[in-house]
């Protein structure tokens, strides 16, 4: 056990990997409250009118798309930063 | 989405992997593995999501402490400005360490030995799966073509009936409510898009596969087709409402139109390769986390190995079965956003009386 | 870093990969599958069409049909009326023909035997008389001795024959 924590710790030596992480956490944040929000509002659309249900499924995916690629923006940089 | 933060789990064993390189790694081959060599989880992923010159399916641990590996050795074809091509296996690199001005770094990259720069055009195993894939496309969909031409229009039959729905899917929900009149154009891109991603997800999920879709390369050059028929698809209109958009104060231009085209033409193909990229690579990633999780955990013990077996096979199972599902769900976002940004891009209908009646309500 | 960094080689091969399966699956699967796609939607909304013709005409031939029924049953009931009162009638005046050669037999009958009455008196009033006359000839032959007696039975006799 406690070889693994050293891994670990070994892991999130250095405040460049630490910001990385803590990045890649914000933005995994971001994301599930965005698409949280779409979801919610897409169910509630198709629970009031089930016969938009293609409609509104087609336009959720499309926004979660949208938020989802500017979380990966966040991802991506923290990739950057770990390892350039 | 989850896979967001799933990225974020991994984190630690990425990081691993880097802490791994930083040291100089022995080539596993040269070197008769003892049994004191330590599995390297960074290592081992590292290895399975990038791109290489072999492929590699197993190794088996002989008895006296040797290795044997199961691997193909792919075709290097390298060029270098002045003096030309060469093409040879890259057994001979990996085997001699140095080959016609050539040489391996410690990270496996080819180099060249004066140090001069070169294009690596090799068939790496990305490619050969990418060519594997258009292989079975081409097959599976002119067959399925073939039956549409002998059997008129009867009702469709087995594979025939699973991939028409998808069609009609694209055609319907896809290409026609974005795209309109100039939907017959696209729909032939769109298609092909749509499947050459799904099928390569697909096939990048099976075990020593390599992560075609998830490569960045492959995934940037999908989006630059996607944003060359963004570009060449554009109408008068989408510039204009971009450099000079209706019921919009002077003062606010320097500032809107910078943002306005960064994220319309720069912004929106690269977050779809981004997208493509970063949803693969992580479920590969996860489902390699959890099965080095195995790994580690047997170093310690062997009790703490099972243990750890169970949880780890029954979540990368599931983990696999999503992946299942993240596969076909990048395809189709994939394609319902180039679709969208096709028609983004090429709309003729102007915004003018939308703003007007805004602007007119400001006023009062 | 190699992760993130997009490889001219491997993106030269997927674009040649990607072009390839494009223009192959465009020239021979999705030109054929789309145009057969196609035709069978219009085939389907053709027979559709045809079916909704041809349901139409059904209907049409189904009220024409009624309409006909509906004729042909008020004709019916007219021609049954018609029969009926046509019967009703015959009888009627059969009744009444009947009624009136009944009535013209009897009126025969009732003349005639008025003749016969008739005759039959005046015969039985000639034979009366005969007698009467027969009889009165012996009584006068027999009584008339004297001519006063006679005298006063031929007034007597006269007033009563006149006055019959």
């Amino acid at each position: 056990m406690m070889e693994l924590l050293s891994i670990l710790f070994l892991a999130i030596d250095g405040t460049a990997q630490m910001g990385a992480g803590i990045g890649a956490g914000l933005s995994a944040i971001g994301a599930g409250i965005g698409v949280g929000i779409i979801g919610n509002g897409a169910l509630h659309s198709i629970a009031r009118q089930p016969e938009a249900t293609a409609d509104i499924r087609t336009n959720m995916f499309i926004t979660a798309a949208l938020v989802e690629g500017v979380a990966l923006f966040g991802i991506v940089v923290c990739v950057l930063i770990l390892f350039l | 989405m989850c896979k967001c933060a799933l990225v974020v789990l991994l984190f630690p064993l990425l990081s691993l992997g880097a802490g791994g390189n930083a040291a100089p790694v022995s080539s596993d081959q040269a070197a008769p593995a003892g049994k004191d060599k330590k599995f390297n989880a960074g290592d081992m992923i590292m290895h399975h999501i990038t791109d290489s010159h072999e492929w590699h399916f197993l190794t088996i641990k002989k008895k006296d402490g040797s290795e044997w590996h199961a691997t193909i050795y792919l075709p290097v074809i390298l060029y270098t400005p002045g003096e030309g091509w060469s093409a040879f296996s890259y057994h001979k690199l990996h085997k001699a360490g140095s080959y016609k001005g050539y040489a391996l770094d410690s990270h496996h990259k080819i180099i060249r030995t004066d140090g001069k720069h070169f294009y690596d055009f090799s068939l790496t195993k990305n490619v050969a799966q990418l060519l594997l894939s258009m292989v079975l496309m081409i097959a599976l969909f002119v067959s399925v073509a073939r039956r549409y031409q002998r059997q008129g229009i009867a009702a469709p039959r087995g594979l025939q009936a699973a991939v028409e729905v998808i069609i009609v899917f694209i055609r319907d929900q896809v290409a026609r409510p974005l795209l309109g009149h100039r939907a017959d154009r696209y729909l032939p891109y769109l298609l092909t898009l749509f499947f050459f991603i799904w099928i390569n997800n697909l096939l990048g999920l099976l075990p020593g596969a390599a992560n075609v879709t998830g490569n960045i390369s492959v995934t940037a050059t999908l989006a630059l087709l996607t944003f060359i028929l963004m570009m060449t698809g554009s109408k008068r209109d989408f510039w204009l409402h971009m450099f000079s958009p209706p019921g919009v104060p002077a003062a606010v231009l320097p500032i809107l139109v910078p943002i306005e085209f960064l994220s319309n033409v720069v912004l929106k193909p690269f977050a779809l390769l981004i997208r493509l990229f970063a949803n693969m690579l992580a479920g590969h990633l996860i489902i390699l986390s959890f099965m080095s999780i195995i790994f580690l955990f047997a170093a310690m013990s062997l009790a703490a190995g099972i243990g750890a077996s169970i949880f780890s096979v029954a979540f990368s199972v599931f983990v696999y079965l999503l992946e299942l599902l993240v596969a076909v769900l990048q395809a189709y976002i994939f394609t319902i956003l180039s679709a969208l940004f096709i028609s983004e891009t090429g709309a003729t209908h102007s915004h003018d009386h939308e703003h007007v009646p805004a602007t007119v309500e400001t006023k009062h | 870093m190699q992760l993130l960094q997009p490889g001219l080689g491997l993106m030269f091969w997927t674009l040649v990969v990607f072009l390839i399966v494009l223009f192959i699956l465009r020239r021979y699967a999705w030109r054929p599958i789309l145009q057969a796609l196609d035709q069978r939607q219009a085939a389907i909304d053709e027979a559709l069409k045809a079916a909704e013709r041809t349901r139409q005409e059904m209907a049409n031939l189904k009220s024409e049909h009624e309409a006909l029924l509906q004729q042909a049953r008020q004709e019916r009931i007219a021609i049954l009326g018609e029969a009926n009162r046509a019967k009703e009638r015959i009888i009627a005046e059969a009744r009444e023909k009947a009624a009136a050669e009944a009535a013209r037999l009897m009126e025969e009958a009732r003349r005639d035997i008025e003749n016969r009455k008739m005759e039959a008196l005046v015969d039985l009033k000639n034979q009366i008389g005969n007698m009467v006359v027969d009889v009165a000839e012996k009584v006068l032959r027999h009584q008339l001795a004297n001519r006063e007696e006679q005298e006063e039975l031929i007034r007597k006799l006269t007033a009563e024959l006149t006055r019959n």
